[in-house]
Order: structure tokens, then sequence, then C-alpha cells
């Protein structure tokens, strides 16, 4: 490693200067786009030089488009809201359901605990429509079809598992001796759980809470089979507004911006716990 | 019995999604259209006789399906590790560079398709503008059923491969120093030190983010619908996406059914055979570190 060539290191800033570009040349030309306006865009050669402009934000904020042929009503701001509910209220109750499971099976090594985390983990691998398709007739059975109570308990699916597994995990590194000493002390079990295992394994269920809201949020399979328009999030709603008529590239682009934003903040915030959520811990050795 | 109350909710979310699993069995052994539910009857195993025998688009949809997965989990393998070798050492630089990489990642697969959807656009997309340039007249990306497979698959490599990059990384950086230290000072040619020594120690990572990127691979769903919905003609209609045309298009519960019920077997062999090896390779690794 000590002996690099100078041939080699032009090499190397060669290599890693195209990876760079092209893993990073998509975001940021549809970032370009998405302040411009179909004059520009349809523009040839494509130039990086324009004049930027908002409208294409505020076309999609205030929800009307004007057109040439009159005002369209766009829902993207109504999309966009159902993706933080559904997600935000999916990883709530993901974590009220899952962490105390993750614990459960930790600690306690029951007749059946490692074959329902196994069921559980089994599930993250399985082809979603599988279990989609049956479902959207249960849901008509049941009354749940195009509720968000039903959308939400579908996303347990996304959810639950991931959390589950990756929080068990956490538990399973705090050392048992601290637990009984409290337990000693005359703590009750639950007391136990909230003062020490909780706080010790905090980093790891924000960690995993955060990876959820993720998946939560990129899911796409689910809400195309199961919400109607006005619950879709905006996986679904922004594929819609491609087809619709009268919308503009620019307005595509500042559409798709608004949708990656909140993911891509949360992985830049959360970066250093990613690896080890992605992989489900897998490659913690 | 508290451990059993706890787990309580984890088990429901089993069940919940074991009915709907075996209802989706029964449905792939029975005649069941939507738009014939008179018809719908037990035709035992008539679908996956049908499959083998008297159905050249499943054929079609399982070659599609292996094609996309094998040609995306190969060069993203090859690529994830080769910008992982590349940014193996720790430095500012590098750091930076890794967690840039992981933002194509973050994006919603799906809304990543629609970004290369905007950029392959036959009128005003850059990479449509760029193939002219190269002197590729009339490049088609997606619309074209030459050039579709090839599209997707690009999106693919462009979401997924920081994936494996940072298993990767993840890994190259846990290994124990102590070889490498020795192998350079007795002066082992470097080719050498990466096939016998860190080739083989990455070895269970690699299993590792070969086996995620499979799975969901030979599933994928979300690009190839969002980018073509399995378009042009049949060109793209891997199991999920012909499972879903099927339910929702030509209202073949039975055939869809059936479909997923494959795609799950093959899963589940793949998973399994991965896993066997993957805890073997662990507890080799373990033994010797």
């Amino acid at each position: 490693m000590e002996t690099t060539s100078t041939l080699e290191k032009s090499l190397r800033f060669l290599a890693l200067s195209l990876v760079v570009i092209f893993f990073m040349f998509p975001i940021f030309w549809i970032f370009l786009m998405s302040f411009q306006t179909n004059e520009t865009i349809l523009q040839i050669p494509p130039s990086i030089v324009f004049t930027p402009t908002l409208s294409n934000y505020a076309a999609l904020i205030t929800g009307k488009l004007t057109t040439s042929a009159g005002t369209l009503d766009i829902a993207f701001m109504r999309n966009l809201g159902n993706s933080v509910f559904l997600s935000v209220t999916s990883v709530a109750l993901s974590l009220v359901l899952g962490v105390p499971a993750a614990y459960a099976f930790a600690r306690h090594k029951f007749r059946g605990s490692e074959d329902i985390a196994f069921t559980l983990l089994s599930f993250r691998f399985a082809p979603p429509l599988l279990v989609l398709l049956p479902l959207t007739q249960y849901f008509q059975w049941l009354g749940l079809s195009d509720t968000y109570f039903g959308l939400i308990w579908v996303y347990q699916l996304i959810c639950l598992p991931l959390i589950l597994w990756i929080v068990r995990g956490y538990f399973e590194d705090i050392s048992a001796d601290v637990e009984y000493a409290y337990r000693i002390a005359g703590h009750s079990w639950f007391a136990t759980f909230r003062k020490i295992a909780l706080p010790l394994a905090g980093p790891g269920i924000a960690a995993a809470g955060l990876l959820a809201f993720i998946f939560a949020w990129n899911n796409f399979v689910f809400a195309l089979v199961l919400a109607s328009a006005d619950k879709q999030p905006v996986t679904v709603g922004a594929l819609a507004f491609v087809t619709s008529s009268g919308i503009q590239y620019g307005q595509i682009a500042s559409a798709i911006v608004l949708s990656v934003t909140p993911t891509l903040a949360l992985a830049l915030y959360a970066q250093r716990y990613l690896v080890e959520g992605l992989s489900l811990g897998a490659v913690k050795g | 019995m508290l451990p059993y109350v706890l787990s309580l909710p984890a088990l429901l979310v089993c069940i919940g999604i074991l009915i709907p699993f075996v209802t989706a069995v029964i449905y792939s052994f029975q005649r069941y259209r939507l738009s014939q539910p008179w018809s719908r009857q037990f035709n035992w195993g008539e679908n996956y006789y049908n499959f083998l025998f008297n159905d050249p688009g499943f054929w079609n949809t399982l070659k599609i399906s292996l094609l996309y997965a094998g040609i995306t989990v190969t060069l993203e393998l090859l690529l994830g590790l080769g910008i992982a070798l590349l940014l193996q050492k720790r430095s500012r630089v590098n750091n930076f560079i890794s967690i840039m990489l992981l933002l194509p990642l973050m994006i919603a697969p799906a809304l990543a398709a629609l970004m290369w959807k905007l950029m392959t656009n036959p009128g005003f997309g850059i990479l449509s503008y760029l193939a002219n340039q190269v002197g590729l007249q009339n490049f088609r990306w997606a619309s074209s059923p030459d050039t579709a497979l090839l599209t997707v698959v690009l999106v693919d490599i462009w979401v997924y491969t920081p994936f494996i990059m940072i298993l990767l990384l993840a890994g190259l950086r846990s290994l124990p120093t102590q070889p490498f230290e020795a192998a350079a000072l007795d002066g082992v040619p470097r080719t050498f030190v990466f096939f016998r020594i860190t080739l083989p120690m990455l070895t269970p990572y690699i299993l590792t983010a070969t086996l995620f990127r499979l799975l969901d691979s030979i599933q994928q769903f979300d690009i190839i619908y969002a980018m073509t919905q399995g378009g042009p003609g049949n060109a793209l209609t891997v199991f999920q996406v012909e499972a879903y045309l099927n339910f929702f298009q030509s209202t073949n519960v039975g055939r869809s059914a059936a479909l997923m019920v494959i795609l799950w077997a093959i899963t589940y062999l793949l998973s399994n055979i991965f896993i066997k090896n993957w805890l073997r390779l662990r507890e080799r690794a373990r033994g010797e570190a």
C-alpha cells in the first residue's frame, strides 16, 4: 500500500470520479430540472445554464396548475401528507408492538420463540404480492379496503420484522447481569425493562425506527395494490402524476425532489447506523 | 407467561400473513377468474401443468426474471466490491464519498425509475441526447424491446450497488490487520494477497450481500413497473409484474397465485442454501479469528 505509484494514484482518482459521477449525476440533474420550465428542459443541446424558477414547486404546493387549457387540480400535497401519516403511524405502532417483543425474544428463550422470529424474518424475503393479492379480497370482506387503518396494518409487514430483528440484536448485546442486579434490588420485571434495558438499547431502537421509516416511506407495491387515489403515498402518486395530461416535466422533477428529500435527510443524519440495520445485523460478525 | 404476552403482537402479525399466504396457495390450485366467478372450481394442478406444457408466457417470465436477477447481482457485486476496495482506506474524502453513495439506496426504487425515465425521455432526456452524441441514433432505452432490459438493469445497478458496497466496505474495514501486515513484510504480491487473503476472509460478507440482493432482485417489481409496466410487449414481465397484471388486468387469479407460489418456492430454496453456507462460513471465520 505504501508504494503507490503516481500512475496508480491517478487511475484510482479517475475510477472514483467516474463512480461519483454515475451515482450523483441523476440526483443533480433531476434537482436542476425541478427549477426549469418546459422551454429550457426541451432545449437541445441540454444546458445547465438557465434562469431558475420556483413555479414548479409553487404549482405543487398550491395544488393549482395553470395551463393554456385552464386550471388543473393536482393532489400531490395530499400524497405527501399520506406518506408522512402512513410512515409515522406505522413505525410508531411497530415500535410499540415490536420493542417489547424483541426484548422477550432476546431474554427468554421460550418454546417457539425462534420459530416466530424466523417466520417473521422470512417475510422479509417472501414475494409481497403473494400475500397482497389475497389480502385485497380479505380487505373487501372486512371493510378495510381503502382505509388508513388497513394500510397501517399492512405496513406492519414491512416495519415489524425489521424492528424486531434489529432491536433484538441490541438487547442481546446488553449484559443480563446488570438487569439481574436491578431485579434483585427488588424492582419489577417491567421497571427493569423500562429503566435499564430501554435506555441502554436506545440508540439501536432509534436506528431501527429510522430505517423502518425509510422502508415504509419508500414502499410502493403495498399502496399500489391496496390504496385508492386519496390515500396514496408519494411513491404511487408520483407515478400517476407522470401519465396525467398537462403536467410539465419540471413539475414531475420537483415532485420527485420533494418525495425523496425526507429519506435522504434521514439517511444522512443516521448514516452510521444504516449498515448494521440494512443487513439486519448480519455483518456484525 | 409475560414473554408470551409480549410476543403476542408479533405472533398475530405472523398469523395475519399466514392466512392470505394459505389462501394464495389454495387459489393456485383453482380455476379462478374474477370476470367469470361462476366457473370457479378446483382444477388441482392444472395451473402448474399449464406452465410446464402449454404456456410460453411462463417460460418467458422465468427466463426474464432469472436473467434480470443474474445480470444485476453479478454486476452489482463486481462494481460494489471494486468501489469498496477503492474506498477501503479510512480518510476524510473516502468517508464522504461512501456517505454520498448511500443516497441512491435511500431513494424509493419506484421514484428512482421515474428519475431515469425523465433522463431517458426520447424528446429531451439527457441520456438520449448523450447516446445520440456518441453515434447511437434513435437509442430508445426502455421503450424498445431490445434495450428495455438494459435500461431497468441500469436503474437497479444505480439503486442497489451502494447496498453491496457498504456491506463489503464494512467487511473490509473489520478484517484483522495481521495477515496483511505479515504478507507485506514477506513481500507477497498484491494479486496473491487479494485472492488468497482478502477474498476468502470477505466471503461471509459477499454471501450475505448476494443473498439479500438475489432475493430482492428476482422479485423486483417497483423499478420495472414504474418504468415500463412490464412492456414493451412482454419484454419485462418478470414474476411479480406478470402476477400483478394477471390479477388486475386479465383477472386470472389462479394463474397469478400459481406464479407467486413458484416465486416463493424459488426464494425459499435460495435463502435456505445461502443461510446454510453463510452459517458455516461464519462459524469458520470465527474459529480462525
